[in-house]
């Protein structure tokens, strides 16, 4: 029972579960673990967008869950209206507008995305108000844990954690270099499961 | 698990019984190993409270702390600080567990685990998973500036819980 001395990998693979923006087929995959209240991830959501833009149909993003709860008070409960405006076929909207409305995430604030993103308010409150995407959370939350995941946000690129800046200049560098490299996809990566 | 330099006979690793301890975390309550029998126990060690990355990996742990809590499994955190420092260092990072201190004989606890640096004067950054009959399961000696994470703790508890439900 020891643990393994490599470079942390994506313990969980990218599946249909995943909230995915670009080609299934993309030869680079960059997951990100972030929290919608952290400052650090809030100065990543613009460099994501133009990094995306950079790559075109050579990426496919996806973005997890990784709820600081303990230093941010509104970060569970926005991860959870994310997930609800997913399940009403509006999660990116809802993605995008609590990065860009960083400052205002109390349970008000997020009900009124829900109405501005024309959601179903009654079920979008209903299922806040019980916690029903809460599991969803946490099961992102683990599998950030078993992957190596120490802060947010944590990127990986193909599977493997990327330990350098995640500056525009950096991460396109980087994904650049998966492009052309065409690392085994994350499917591929080891499943402790 | 890492070899180690530092510790001619290195830290102690799985299967060796965990040496039991008694350590203030306050001025006047203390905490032993052996009042958690029955429940495997995490002892992180770390060299200082206050230090950057000390602070993130206990910020880190303060939040899977549920994820823990649901192995049963209790955290316990150990350096060569003393109490007070301790307290004021878990009131500012609101740490929901507890922080012992080695601290007389200085780091007694942390040499018989084998994670003591002798030069340096405080403890290597070390995690010990400890089963509820007292048995070291896992552990891990981590480069002192690089913060070690949790996955290697979760996987030993999800194999301790492995282990003890065939039924």
């Amino acid at each position: 029972m020891s643990r393994r001395d490599t470079a942390a990998v994506l313990a969980l693979a990218v599946s249909e579960r995943d909230h995915i923006q670009g080609p299934a087929g993309a030869p680079v995959t960059l997951v990100e673990y972030g929290d919608y209240e952290c400052p650090h991830c809030g100065r990543a959501y613009p460099i994501i967008k133009k990094v995306r833009e950079r790559m075109g149909r050579r990426l496919r993003f996806v973005y997890r869950n990784f709820p600081l709860r303990e230093s941010h008070p509104h970060a569970q409960h926005a991860a959870e209206a994310a997930e609800a405006a997913g399940a009403q076929g509006k999660f990116w909207e809802m993605h995008d507008r609590l990065f860009e409305r960083q400052f205002a995430l109390d349970d008000e604030y997020l009900v009124e995305y829900a109405g501005d993103l024309r959601l179903d308010i009654g079920r979008f409150r209903e299922e806040l108000a019980a916690g029903v995407y809460e599991p969803r959370v946490r099961e992102d939350f683990r599998s950030g844990v078993l992957s190596g995941v120490n802060g947010t946000p944590t990127f990986f690129v193909n599977g493997m954690r990327h330990d350098d800046a995640w500056d525009f200049e950096p991460l396109a560098a980087a994904l650049e270099r998966a492009a052309s490299t065409r690392e085994p996809p994350p499917g591929t990566a080891p499943d402790p499961a | 698990m890492s070899p180690n330099t530092r510790n001619p006979e290195g830290p102690l690793g799985a299967g060796v019984p965990a040496p039991d301890f008694s350590l203030h975390r306050t001025p006047d309550q203390a905490v032993s190993l052996r009042d958690f029998h029955g429940r495997p126990v995490i002892v992180a060690f770390y060299p200082a409270d206050w230090s950057p990355v000390c602070g993130d990996q206990m910020a880190l742990y303060n939040e899977v702390l549920p994820e823990f809590r649901r192995y049963g499994a209790e955290l316990l955190g150990v350096s060569v600080d003393g109490v007070w420092c301790h307290v004021a260092f878990a009131r500012d990072r609101k740490l929901h567990f507890p922080l012992l201190a080695d601290f007389e004989p200085k780091g007694a606890v942390a040499r018989r685990y084998g994670v003591y640096r002798e030069g340096d004067g405080f403890t290597e950054r070390a995690l010990f998973v400890i089963d509820g009959e007292g048995v070291i399961r896992w552990s891990h000696v981590s480069p002192l500036g690089v913060n070690p994470g949790a996955d290697g703790i979760l996987r030993a508890l999800e194999a301790l819980a492995g282990d003890r439900t065939p039924a």
